[in-house]
């Protein structure tokens, strides 16, 4: 086993991991905050009107990163889950569990923005549409993963149940990504590609990645910090926690 | 600076309503996903941490009836 892997290894144990993420999501929350702060202030401040849609398209500035992150989170959970049911690491479900709620979070904005985004431009909140059709099956996925893994008792069961649903639903996350291609849609197509670059301004681009890495950073944060009450609540009855837990002085 | 006012800055052309309704309830959202999860927490220690004493005043008072 080569000296990466043993890192790696360690901090699969719950109770290492609990030490890690203690220490690093303040970091990474501070880092989420300037970038969101930068990115508002370019988005807000100095990005220039859009030609056609007026003021009304600052909302890219929120709904793009939020649509973003609620594909990739899933992504991250179906990722855990492979690693969950192949290796049947403990930590790989508590993972999930963390994210869900961001992720269910960010899918909720995704919808919510569209749609005060939509009435203006197309004078509809909602359509039928398979780019809004889709984002709302993720956001019914993660409700569904929520209910599923909190309705089962028993962790190992409840963290494999959850795994599979993690894992069959991903199949969902390329087909939203790809909508806008694949059918004739009323949502636009993408702004930003990764074979052709952006379509935008300068600073409204600008603006909304650092909006994107602003979220990025906050849902890595909260799924950090939430791990961490879900290790203690699972690991309660072991020496360590109860040695965490121990008020200072006692013995 | 892109904006002659303040009051054009609220009223984002027109669009107010929706720009703001988009940020105001993400932010919204956000911070209450903070505040929830840190209430989380602080509970679920508070409750270990109870938990701990008992189970110490239980095999305290134990000790002293065998003894």
């Amino acid at each position: 086993m080569t000296p990466h892997s043993n890192v790696l290894f360690r901090f699969a144990a719950p109770q290492a991991f609990y030490g890690l993420a203690g220490r690093l999501w303040p970091w990474v929350a501070a880092l989420a905050t300037v970038f969101g702060v930068w990115g508002l202030w370019t988005g807000m401040f100095v990005a220039p009107i859009d030609f056609q849609q007026g003021q009304a398209y600052r909302i890219i500035f929120v709904h793009v990163p939020a649509s973003w992150m609620s594909m990739i989170i899933y992504l991250a959970m179906a990722f855990w889950a492979v690693l969950g049911l192949t290796f049947n690491t403990r930590l790989s479900g508590m993972m999930n569990r963390a994210l869900a709620p961001t992720g269910a979070m960010f899918a909720f904005l995704s919808l919510w923005t569209g749609a005060l985004w939509g009435k203006p431009m197309w004078g509809a909140w909602w359509v039928w549409d398979a780019r809004l059709t889709s984002e709302l099956i993720l956001f019914f996925l993660y409700l569904g993963f929520m209910g599923l893994t909190a309705s089962i008792d028993d962790p190992r069961r409840s963290d494999k149940a959850g795994g599979l649903l993690a894992l069959v639903g991903a199949i969902n996350v390329p087909i939203i990504y790809f909508s806008v291609r694949w059918w004739n849609t009323l949502h636009q197509g993408a702004s930003v590609t990764v074979t052709q670059g952006s379509s935008m301004a300068q600073t409204m681009l600008w603006a909304m990645l650092l909006m994107a890495l602003s979220f990025w950073l906050y849902a890595i944060a909260i799924a950090l910090y939430r791990i961490r009450t879900l290790i203690l609540e699972r690991e309660k009855h072991t020496q360590w926690v109860n040695a965490e837990l121990r008020p200072e002085g006692a013995s | 600076m892109i904006w002659n006012s303040a009051g054009e800055f609220w009223a984002m052309g027109g669009y107010g309503l929706y720009v703001w309704g988009s940020f105001g309830v993400t932010f919204l959202l956000m911070g209450g996903e903070v505040i929830l999860a840190g209430r989380r927490h602080r509970q679920i220690c508070e409750s270990l941490q109870m938990q701990a004493m008992t189970r110490d005043a239980v095999q305290d008072s134990a000790q002293d009836w065998q003894a």
